[in-house]
């Protein structure tokens, strides 16, 4: 009984030391974004293996999902005599959530895990202590360009992903399915509004970027040094993106939408 | 693995590609090239009823999209929806006696407010109030109206045999 509460007890103290860690963590790589902007090179160097490498799932993804949308909107719609709508459902569901989210998710997936990986092989060799005994800062030199190019990339990512998608289901349902090219985009700028839907369909994928590449870099600089600790580092990682992101998700889509 | 004059512009263009989507974003998916709010005025019109009106529903003359809701209030005094649009600069010569008309597009369709010019040589400003107002129709109270005739109409048929 006792050693039970005990357990529970060390699993809660140590859940709210890691968070700290994580705040800590994150404050001492923000105070580190200013040298990075000194060191320009080191950012476009993360941002090609961070951002660009991961263009091509991104793109792909996006005219997948904006074609399915397209296929699944029109069944429905057609039923209403509202396929000239088409376009309102795609552009809407793809600017509003399934852009941030489905690219934050891929995003995850792809570069966060990557990025764990990295810094936490980086520390198991201890190529982070070899820095530290040469004077060299390693949040300063390794975590916050890393940081700062997941930062910068996602919300970059997240706007392609949904223009690609609106293409793609431009393509399934003008192409395809024989919608009103004019009523498709015409109903579509009625009805998108530029500050309200599109602006906060870019603030979302900004928050996101934030949290990921946060969450990646911390998983990867805290883990336990060990192969198995890398794996685990890893795989909590993309975990703990994906409920994140889903969970900021809501309550950003509350604040923004909902008329509370 | 790359030299970094590589890297840099393999960069550039990434981030050129994103902001060539958010332009495309702007510009084909949303309102932003079609409608602006600048440089439009504000005119109110009051209604006894404006059904289900919301902001940013569109004003048209004659069927053309000339600006959109930005406001709906209530008079505490009269009891009236009071409701402003704002009308783009270009559609300036509106005369002051034109009548106002919440319609619906299609049957189940959106409710827009459509503007009848009258025949005044004045011309509306900003702040002007439009004072011919024709109140949304609802579909509840014309089927009621109609039941309660036709069951009138027969009452009276049934006297007349």
């Amino acid at each position: 009984m006792v050693s039970t509460l005990r357990k529970l007890g060390r699993w809660g103290i140590g859940g709210f030391e890691r968070l700290g860690r994580g705040h800590i963590f994150l404050f001492h790589t923000l105070m580190g974004v200013p040298s990075v902007l000194a060191r320009f090179g080191l950012l476009v160097q993360q941002m090609l293996s961070v951002g660009v490498l991961s263009l091509l799932i991104i793109a792909v993804s996006g005219l997948f999902v904006g074609m399915v949308l397209g296929l699944q909107g029109y069944n429905t719609l057609v039923d209403f005599g509202a396929e000239q709508s088409l376009g309102v459902v795609v552009a809407l569901s793809l600017v509003r959530e399934l852009g941030p989210v489905v690219a934050s998710l891929l995003f995850a997936g792809r570069a966060g895990s990557a990025l764990t990986a990295e810094i936490g092989l980086m520390k198991s060799t201890e190529q982070l202590s070899g820095m530290e005994m040469m004077a060299v800062d390693p949040i300063k030199r390794v975590i916050a360009p890393r940081f700062l190019a997941g930062f910068i990339s996602l919300p970059i990512l997240a706007t392609i992903f949904t223009a690609v998608g609106v293409i793609g289901g431009y393509f399934v349902g003008v192409g395809l399915l024989g919608v009103d090219d004019g009523a498709f985009w015409s109903q579509m700028q009625a009805k998108v509004d530029f500050s309200e839907d599109i602006m906060n369909g870019v603030i979302k994928s900004i928050v996101f970027g934030f949290v990921v590449t946060w969450i990646a870099v911390f998983e990867g600089y805290d883990c336990v040094p060990t192969s198995e600790g890398v794996s685990r580092a890893t795989t909590r990682t993309v975990v703990h993106s994906a409920l994140a992101i889903l969970s900021l998700d809501f309550v950003l889509t509350a604040l923004m939408f909902g008329n509370i | 693995m790359h030299n970094s004059k590589t890297v840099e512009i393999i960069v550039g263009l990434f981030v050129a590609l994103g902001l060539a989507a958010l332009f495309m974003l702007a510009m084909k998916v949303s309102n932003l090239s079609t409608f602006s709010d600048e440089g439009g005025y504000i005119v109110t019109a009051r209604f006894e009823n404006i059904g289900g009106l919301k902001v940013r529903s569109p004003v048209t003359v004659a069927g053309v999209r000339v600006g959109r809701i930005s406001n709906i209030g209530f008079d505490n005094i009269t009891y009236e929806a009071v409701v402003s649009m704002n009308i783009s600069g270009e559609y300036n010569t509106l005369p002051t006696d034109t009548s106002a008309s919440i319609f619906t597009a299609g049957l189940l369709g959106e409710q827009y407010v459509a503007l009848e010019p009258g025949g005044s040589e004045k011309h509306l400003k900003q702040g002007g109030e439009l004072r011919l107002t024709q109140s949304a129709i609802v579909l509840e109270q014309v089927i009621g109206q109609f039941l309660y005739s036709q069951a009138e109409g027969g009452g009276k048929g049934g006297d007349a045999k």
